[in-house]
């Protein structure tokens, strides 16, 4: 790899100045992704800024309900806090069925968060690939798409966010928090933080060179008895999910009073199925109706020649997740 | 085997070590001023190397040399492998700007340090004169020529198989498969003067001596190659790899010694590979289930350069009792690295075949599938006419199909269920021939009542160290701890490389029958010392037990092996021993091993997720020497399996004909999580033609049914017949 200075910040506004100061710098904390982009050359930083030691890692009740978790509290940590299981088992189920548990014991949220594409061309740079180099082009769009995005895919990008965590995130509302290089803080709505490719695959999120996660806030809400994550994999564990499902429901006597809908695989980024919540917003919590929440959530699917079948799998498995959910 | 009855048998003699890390492997050894090689890979898959900058890559830290195919210095003697062709023209790199596939090394940067290296690599710049490459067996499988020596046709098979009562007719593939061993590919290699060592990762010490000599043109006595542990290699290092040469050559042009270690993603073009192959296959029948003809056409790829052949065709030729046969197999050009053996290699991928054509046929026929196969049972060898030398196949059947509960299966595809998933009972069988090879071994008994014996054998991983201690310590008659068995290092009596399950047997053999020669030797001597109680006693009327020698039925007579050396004056008493494949007596017979393999899936339909919850694994091997070390090849035979029946696969993009997954999470092997019961059963064989041990080999066998069991199990599950593996959720949602 790129040689590289190492250096280590004593506060998170410390950190954010010295990554804005070098394009080429990098925070590092678990390194469980960036260490691999930088021994295949993918990532070539000539500095790395260790956040690893500050106190970002605290896992704590929110006023009012709800829960902070810190950007660099180990994904491991967060999947098994009590906070976390009681008011959202369905985050701790998302965490859990990612990665191994080698890699959750390494990997901090904000790194979660963060974690680049999983795309193979991505990773090989004996190929196009504009997400990794601008211009390139995209090898994934007319070669191997089998795990490719079927929702909100460009020319220039048909990858997918590889991460089960931020599938729960999003579909939970939660809120990231950004320490920004100017010494400014601000807030960013999950479903705003990753973003489409466009024209532009090589930037992943919303943040900018410098801005630092310090922590993600999970706003309280009534879905911890009816919520379920599904994640359809080529094998039973350490395998990026062909299709994800977060799914959320309160019910009032069988009836929809809210829904929420994630899916993970399909997408640049999380993906929620905002129609699909409101259609079932009143419905009875059926079968039936869920089916057709699923059927409605795929209609505007575009599949590539290899992932056809992700419509069919989507759609099974958020009516699956529905059902479970909702003990149906 | 059952549990209980494994805990009281002997584990690994080498288990401590691995598991402690004292069991060393390639990469590890290390030689004063070693220096690290890293390979620079080529991103086309055809064409010429245009121009190579190494200019910038030479200016960094630490870098000693680069070379490439402009000034590395030409092999003495560049050998074809007979192996791979009458015309083989082996890949030898950095002797050619040709590129023949994507990922062939370019350059090699040597360097101070291992980061160095790699870093400067990658500022290694290749230009290329590229060529639209070829790589989709599809797109070739019209251009196949025939493989291999040609074989006869039985009977009338086209004839036979328009008259049948019942038919199938299909058509099977499967994918390219990585053998993505726990080890990477390394090489270590020191000159001393003419003298050269070499740490290499194979299955072959003396293979990759006698490669060396003769590429390098060396005398073989000047070189000596050590392997002593190996990581899995499941057929990946049965031929030297480019990392072998480029250690050697790196060091004589450097003059330090170097290293040179694949890393993951640059391993899937190191070897070959498990090659894509396309089977069509007819099965015709009476209305009975009496099987009166097998057609079995196979082709599979093979590189630009080489003709790599493998048999996938030979196992409808022999399973079966039918009187009308035709194989016909062919191979076809692509523009990838040659393939290479991959455990079971060809049977696998044919049993695929003809169990799944078999299963289709017994439902068209109503016939249960254990029954069709019973029906259909070769007493003797079909292809040869010769009767087996022994094959309890039919005892597997038996047993296996009780311990599985084959009787409780319904009839009808999707007929069982377990809550929301569908149940499915699929069944296979396996064989893989009895093969032995020319082994030699020396045994050296001590006067501290130890035992050394030594063979220039590897151990990739079946337990082999303990195997062979096995049979030399209960022929010697010495507690297990006191048999040391050398392997690995090419100064040792010559044995064959570990492929094709043949060590066991041939090595075992020779070292039984070397064995035995000493405690003859151990014998005359004594019986010639004045007033020993053994002068004038057969070798027959003499016993070797707990380390005594005495004669039978006279415990008195006891003496130790150290009392013997000592009061004859010896320090020890040694032999070197060949053993040969007997071609007379062997020779009438069909030698083979056989299973049955019974499968359990659970298949949550709606997500298309199959899971193999249980397999009973019946084997008929011969003796059994090392019953741990057979239920763990057994095990791990099905573990492969499942791989290859649902996830394994090598994904090439054919535009570029490149690897796309060429690492552990993009290509799919079962994790833990994915295996479910296995039981397996052992029946025995007395079998004294096979070879001196009694033993057939075991590595292969326990693969060979496992990914037609699956897919016929995934079948009676769900209706669903995937005949192109591997069976992912997205052949089962559609």
């Amino acid at each position: 790899m790129r040689p590289f200075a190492f250096k280590r910040a004593a506060a998170p506004a410390d950190a954010a100045k010295l990554v804005a100061a070098n394009k080429d710098a990098r925070f590092i904390a678990g390194g469980t992704n960036l260490v691999d982009l930088m021994k295949e050359g993918i990532d070539r930083p000539n500095e790395l800024v260790d956040i690893s030691r500050l106190s970002l890692s605290v896992v704590r009740s929110l006023a009012g309900g709800g829960v902070s978790i810190g950007a660099l509290a180990r994904n491991t940590d967060t999947a098994n806090h009590p906070l976390v299981k009681k008011d959202f088992p369905m985050l701790s189920q998302a965490i859990l069925s990612g990665a191994s548990p080698q890699i959750r014991n390494m990997a901090t949220n904000g790194g979660n968060l963060m974690q680049r594409t999983r795309c193979s061309y991505f990773y090989d740079l004996g190929t196009p690939c504009n997400k990794r180099q601008p211009g390139s082009g995209c090898g994934a769009k007319d070669g191997l798409s089998r795990y490719s995005a079927i929702f909100g895919w460009s020319d220039s990008c048909v990858a997918v966010h590889p991460s089960d965590m931020c599938v729960a995130l999003a579909a939970l509302d939660a809120v990231v928090n950004v320490q920004s290089p100017d010494g400014r803080e601000r807030k960013i709505k999950f479903t705003d933080f990753h973003r489409l490719p466009l024209n532009s695959p090589e930037k992943d999120n919303a943040l900018n060179h410098g801005d630092l996660i310090t922590s993600i806030d999970i706003p309280k809400n009534n879905f911890a008895a009816n919520s379920y994550y599904l994640k359809i994999r080529d094998r039973s564990s350490y395998a990026f999910a062909l299709v994800s499902v977060a799914a959320a429901v309160e019910l009032d006597k069988g009836v929809i009073k809210q829904a929420r809908i994630a899916l993970g695989g399909v997408a640049h980024k999380p993906w929620r199925a905002s129609e699909a919540e409101r259609f079932l917003v009143g419905k009875k919590a059926e079968p039936g109706v869920f089916q057709q929440a699923a059927e409605l959530t795929l209609r505007g699917a575009k599949p590539l020649s290899e992932n056809k079948y992700k419509i069919k799998l989507a759609e099974r498995a958020i009516a699956r997740a529905l059902r479970r959910a909702a003990n149906v | 085997m059952m549990q209980d009855d494994l805990k009281k048998q002997p584990s690994r003699v080498d288990g401590r070590a691995k598991v402690t890390g004292k069991a060393t492997y390639i990469a590890e050894f290390r030689f004063p001023e070693l220096a690290y090689g890293y390979l620079v890979q080529s991103t086309i898959a055809r064409g010429t190397i245009r121009d190579i900058e190494t200019a910038e890559a030479e200016k960094q830290p630490g870098v000693v040399k680069i070379l490439t195919h402009k000034n590395a210095a030409k092999l003495a003697n560049p050998q074809a492998d007979e192996d791979f062709g009458e015309k083989s023209r082996p890949f030898f790199a950095l002797m050619t700007d040709r590129v023949l596939f994507s990922g062939q090394p370019v350059a090699v940067v040597i360097a101070d340090t291992f980061e160095q290296a790699r870093y400067a690599a990658s500022l290694v710049k290749v230009s290329y004169n590229e060529e639209k490459p070829s790589t989709d067996i599809r797109d070739v499988m019209d251009k196949g020529f025939a493989s291999g020596r040609p074989r006869p046709v039985r009977g009338t098979p086209d004839e036979a198989f328009a008259a049948a009562d019942v038919k199938v007719d299909v058509e099977y593939s499967i994918p390219i498969e990585h053998h993505n061993a726990m080890e990477p590919h390394a090489t270590v290699a020191n000159w001393d003067g003419e003298r050269l060592t070499v740490y290499d990762k194979t299955q072959g010490v003396t293979g990759v001596r006698n490669y060396l000599a003769t590429n390098f043109g060396i005398d073989r006595e000047k070189i000596t190659v050590l392997s002593p542990f190996v990581g899995g290699a499941f057929g990946a290092a049965l031929r030297p790899t480019p990392n072998t040469l480029l250690a050697v050559l790196a060091a004589r042009e450097t003059k330090r010694p170097v290293k040179v270690v694949y890393s993951r993603r640059q391993l899937a073009t190191a070897h070959g590979y498990r090659p894509a192959s396309i089977q069509k296959i007819k099965i015709g029948a009476d209305k009975a289930g009496k099987l009166n003809s097998i057609i079995h056409e196979a082709v599979h790829n093979t590189s630009s350069h080489e003709d790599f052949s493998e048999d996938l065709v030979g196992i409808s030729r022999t399973l079966y009792a039918c009187p009308n046969v035709r194989t016909d197999a062919k191979i076809t050009r692509t523009d990838l690295q040659t393939p290479l053996w991959m455990r079971a290699p060809g049977t696998v991928s044919g049993a695929f075949a003809l169990e799944s054509a078999l299963d289709e046929l017994s439902y068209k026929l109503k016939i249960d599938p254990l029954e069709l196969r019973l029906i259909n049972y070769a007493e003797t060898d079909p292809d040869s006419g010769r009767p087996f030398s022994s094959k309890e196949l039919r005892e597997c059947y038996r047993q296996g199909a009780e311990k599985f509960g084959w009787k409780d299966r319904k009839p009808e595809p999707r007929s069982m269920r377990d809550g929301r998933f569908m149940v499915g009972y699929g069944l296979a069988t396996g064989t893989w021939g009895a093969f032995l090879a020319p082994s030699s071994a020396r045994v050296t008994l001590k006067a501290d009542g130890t035992a050394l014996v030594e063979s220039g054998t590897t151990d990739i991983g079946p337990g082999t160290y303990t195997t062979i201690s096995l049979i030399a310590s209960r022929q010697l008659g010495l507690p297990l701890e006191k048999v040391t068995f050398k392997l690995g290092d090419s100064n040792l009596p010559a044995a064959p490389s570990q492929g094709g399950s043949i060590t066991t047997a041939s090595v075992g053999s020779a070292v039984q029958e070397c064995a035995q020669i000493v405690q003859k030797e151990l014998l005359s001597v004594e019986s010639k010392r004045e007033a020993s109680p053994f002068s004038g006693v057969p070798f027959e009327n003499v016993e070797f037990v707990d380390g005594s020698v005495r004669i039978k039925g006279r415990p008195e007579t006891a003496m130790t092996i150290g009392e013997i050396l000592s009061r004859n004056g010896l320090p020890e008493v040694t032999a070197t021993h060949t053993t040969r494949p007997d071609f007379g007596e062997r020779a009438k017979y069909a030698t083979a091993s056989h299973g049955a393999q019974f499968v359990e899936v659970k298949v949550d339909e709606d997500i298309g997720i199959v899971r193999v919850t249980r397999v009973v694994q019946a084997t008929a091997a011969g003796r059994i020497i090392n019953p741990k070390g057979a239920h763990s090849q057994e095990m791990g035979g099905v573990v492969w399996g499942i791989g290859m029946a649902l996830m394994e696969h090598t994904e090439i993009d054919h535009r570029i004909g490149r690897i796309m997954n060429p690492n552990l999470a993009g290509y799919h092997v079962p994790v833990n999580a994915d295996i479910g019961a296995i039981e397996t059963i052992f029946v025995p064989e007395e079998d004294t033609i096979v070879n001196p041990l009694g033993a057939k080999g075991l590595g292969e066998l326990g693969l060979v049914g496992i990914p037609a069991g699956i897919a016929n199990a995934v079948y009676h599950a769900t209706g669903i017949r995937v005949r192109d593996l591997p069976i992912t959720p997205d052949k089962l949602v559609g």
